[in-house]
């Protein structure tokens, strides 16, 4: 089992003739991920790499192709415009991989997709990947082993380097969320926990976080309350300095709010297991599986 | 993007906030001469992307000319956290009778901006939340609807009871919404926003935080950007597609990905040493980044030892280990460096590193010790 995607997943690539689009979704259909369609405005017509059909519209790929999910690759400008696109069309899970989005454009997108009923993950995030059954996103196939660990990330490399040494432990993963470096994203780290309690497949969740905001803090409250399942958390940027970006949009304490000591006490207090080095993750999955 | 208080009293007045004209001046000539335009009492104000400008002297009252020639002589000697203070405003001294707080901030959890006022102005608003939080009034704005008028009556007599005050200070939160969405900032914020005895409502300061990723669609702002008011090297790493942070330790860090570049930075505390900055090379990394990279850090006097920590997903490790090799040949860089690679290509990485007389480490807690320790020995 595992959350969000699976064997149910067909898949649209929006901007699927660009660089990235046309690598990545090479990479996801050699990883099983069906996918069904491409959109490129313009390109409607000519098959991708002779067997992917291309639209120009989001719309058409649903009604010809009955796509139920959508990739978003498109450039930061159009990206926005992109997702609207895809909640119009009625597809019910989009994920956005584009960095560098307008916050304020953010703020206009996110009411639309609620109210179409839509699931967005992200913006700027690596996407997910359910091993041995589908990958949406980027995240690198050859990393990861089933099993049953739920992962939860702001950060993409740094999820690349948890997910390889619990593989290389032996420790298998459900699924593997990317949830984005923004400031505002279409999912959460309590929705995340949420399908995790609820997957089946799913034993333990890793909980990786970063400086900035106050999600994890509000994650921490969820897990006491509402989660049976034992959850390991990490927070990097424990050296940053406050008031600067670091990297990620989303990535920057303000004033005294969003520091890695609020949200590792915040763990703390709610029960959460919380490594100090990325490898100590490894152990403390290992104690609670 | 940070712009200075200068250029947000600019984007406010054009928004029809009620903001007392003021000039520049980049040496205390000029501020006399300014003050001299302005007539009567002037404050002095040191304009730099730092916090905490009054507690460092960067604030100061000129009764005439010559007075605010020696207030910007003082200022223009200042460094303020760090920065050199290179411009002074020169505005009017500004009778002041109560001294209030007026910010739009863009609001993670609630996804939407917040137009925050407190009649406890003048002094940090973090301060007053943490001290005096009943004070502090809030409205949450749909972005689809902007700023309604009954929010911004509302919050004008959670300021003023006078309803003369009150109706201006609602002219102001609506002319301060407007410059926040006309300008894709992140914050825009007025403290203090002063009552005079005379019945008036005047913003005597502005400070303005852009989006930087919507510098794209404003061309205008994007000039705004006052290139000395940064490190030089923070500056050159942006415009080699670098995000680089200088911090004080002596541990050069080159990582890909934000997050994996933290939990490194964070790594090397762990095991004793202190990063020296912070410095994501990005995805796609071609060897020319990897040079820039080398480059920047190694001009940093205080790094002693380099760590590479490289993730390769779309990164490929064979791309970074030939601007390793093209890098070292090119800058006779004297101090030691220690890298860890693992992920794509990473075999042909450790081929290229190993003729060229590197050592490749595939662990991470491993890579961060050995860096640490040679920052040690160097030191």
């Amino acid at each position: 089992m595992a959350i969000f995607i699976g064997e149910q997943t067909r898949l649209v690539v929006q901007g699927i003739t660009g660089r990235d689009g046309s690598f990545h979704t090479r990479q996801m259909r050699e990883y099983g991920t069906q996918v069904v369609a491409g959109v490129t405005p313009g390109k409607g017509g000519q098959p991708f790499d002779g067997e992917i059909p291309i639209y120009n519209t989001v719309r058409e790929a649903v009604v010809e192709r009955e796509a139920n999910t959508s990739i978003i690759y498109v450039p930061a400008r159009f990206a926005g415009d992109a997702i609207l696109e895809a909640a119009d069309a009625g597809v019910g899970l989009i994920v956005c991989i584009t960095e560098g989005i307008p916050v304020a454009e953010m703020m206009r997108v996110m009411p639309y997709v609620r109210e179409r009923g839509a699931r967005l993950i992200g913006p700027n995030c690596p996407g997910l990947i359910a091993p041995g059954a589908c990958k949406v996103g980027i995240l690198p196939g050859q990393i990861v082993r089933p099993g049953p660990v739920g992962i939860v990330s702001r950060s993409g490399t740094l999820t690349y380097e948890v997910i390889f040494q619990l593989t290389n432990a032996g420790v298998g993963q459900s699924t593997s969320v990317g949830i984005g470096g923004d400031p505002i994203i279409g999912t959460d780290f309590v929705d995340c926990l949420r399908a995790f309690e609820g997957d089946s497949g799913t034993e333990a969740v890793v909980m990786i976080g970063e400086i900035g905001g106050t999600d994890e803090q509000v994650a921490a409250r969820f897990v006491s309350a509402e989660m049976s399942k034992p959850v390991v958390g990490f927070i990097a940027g424990q050296t940053a300095p406050p008031g600067r970006r670091m990297g990620h949009a989303g990535a920057i304490i303000s004033g005294s709010e969003g520091t890695a000591a609020e949200k590792i006490r915040a763990f703390q207090e709610n029960g959460i297991l919380v490594a100090e080095r990325p490898v100590d993750i490894v152990d403390a999955i290992r104690s609670v599986l | 993007m940070n712009i200075h208080e200068y250029q947000a009293r600019e984007i406010f007045r054009s928004h029809g906030m009620p903001v007392p004209d003021s000039e520049v001046a980049t040496g205390p000539e000029e501020a006399a001469e300014a003050a001299r335009r302005l007539g009567g009492g002037v404050v002095v104000k040191a304009q730099v992307h730092a916090g905490g400008r009054g507690k460092a002297g960067g604030v100061k009252l000129a009764a005439d000319p010559a007075e605010a020639r020696a207030a910007a002589v003082a200022i223009l000697d200042l460094e303020i956290k760090g920065l050199p203070v290179r411009k002074v405003l020169v505005a009017p001294a500004v009778e002041i009778a109560t001294e209030a707080y007026a910010g739009v901030v863009m609001d993670r959890a609630s996804q939407r901006p917040v137009l925050m006022v407190s009649p406890e102005g003048g002094i940090d608003i973090e301060q007053v939340a943490a001290e005096k939080p009943e004070a502090i009034f809030k409205e949450t704005i749909d972005p689809r609807y902007g700023l309604l008028a009954h929010q911004a009556t509302g919050l004008g007599y959670r300021l003023f009871s006078d309803p003369a005050l009150a109706g201006q200070a609602a002219r102001v939160l609506n002319g301060l919404w407007k410059a926040y969405a006309s300008t894709d900032a992140t914050l825009a914020e007025v403290n203090p926003l002063v009552s005079t005895p005379a019945g008036e409502v005047l913003a005597i300061d502005a400070k303005m935080n852009i989006d930087d990723n919507a510098l794209f669609r404003h061309p205008d702002l994007a000039a705004l950007r006052d290139v000395d008011a940064e490190a030089s090297s923070e500056r050159r790493a942006r415009d080699a597609g670098l995000s680089y942070i200088k911090l004080d330790g002596d541990v050069g860090c080159c990582v890909n990905g934000a997050g994996l570049a933290m939990a490194t930075m964070d790594l090397v505390k762990y095991y004793g040493g202190n990063p020296a900055n912070f410095l994501d090379i990005g995805g796609s990394s071609s060897p020319d980044k990897v040079i820039a990279a080398l480059q920047i850090i190694s001009e940093d006097p205080n790094v002693r030892s380099i760590l590479f920590n490289i993730f390769g997903g779309i990164t490929r490790c064979d791309d970074v280990a030939n601007g390793i090799v093209a890098a070292t040949g090119r800058l006779e860089l004297e101090v030691p460096i220690t890298i860890r690679l693992t992920g794509t290509n990473e075999r042909e990485a450790v081929r290229i590193l190993e003729a060229a007389g590197f050592e490749a480490n595939t662990d991470m807690d491993v890579a961060v010790q050995r860096a640490v320790a040679a920052a040690g020995r160097a030191a």
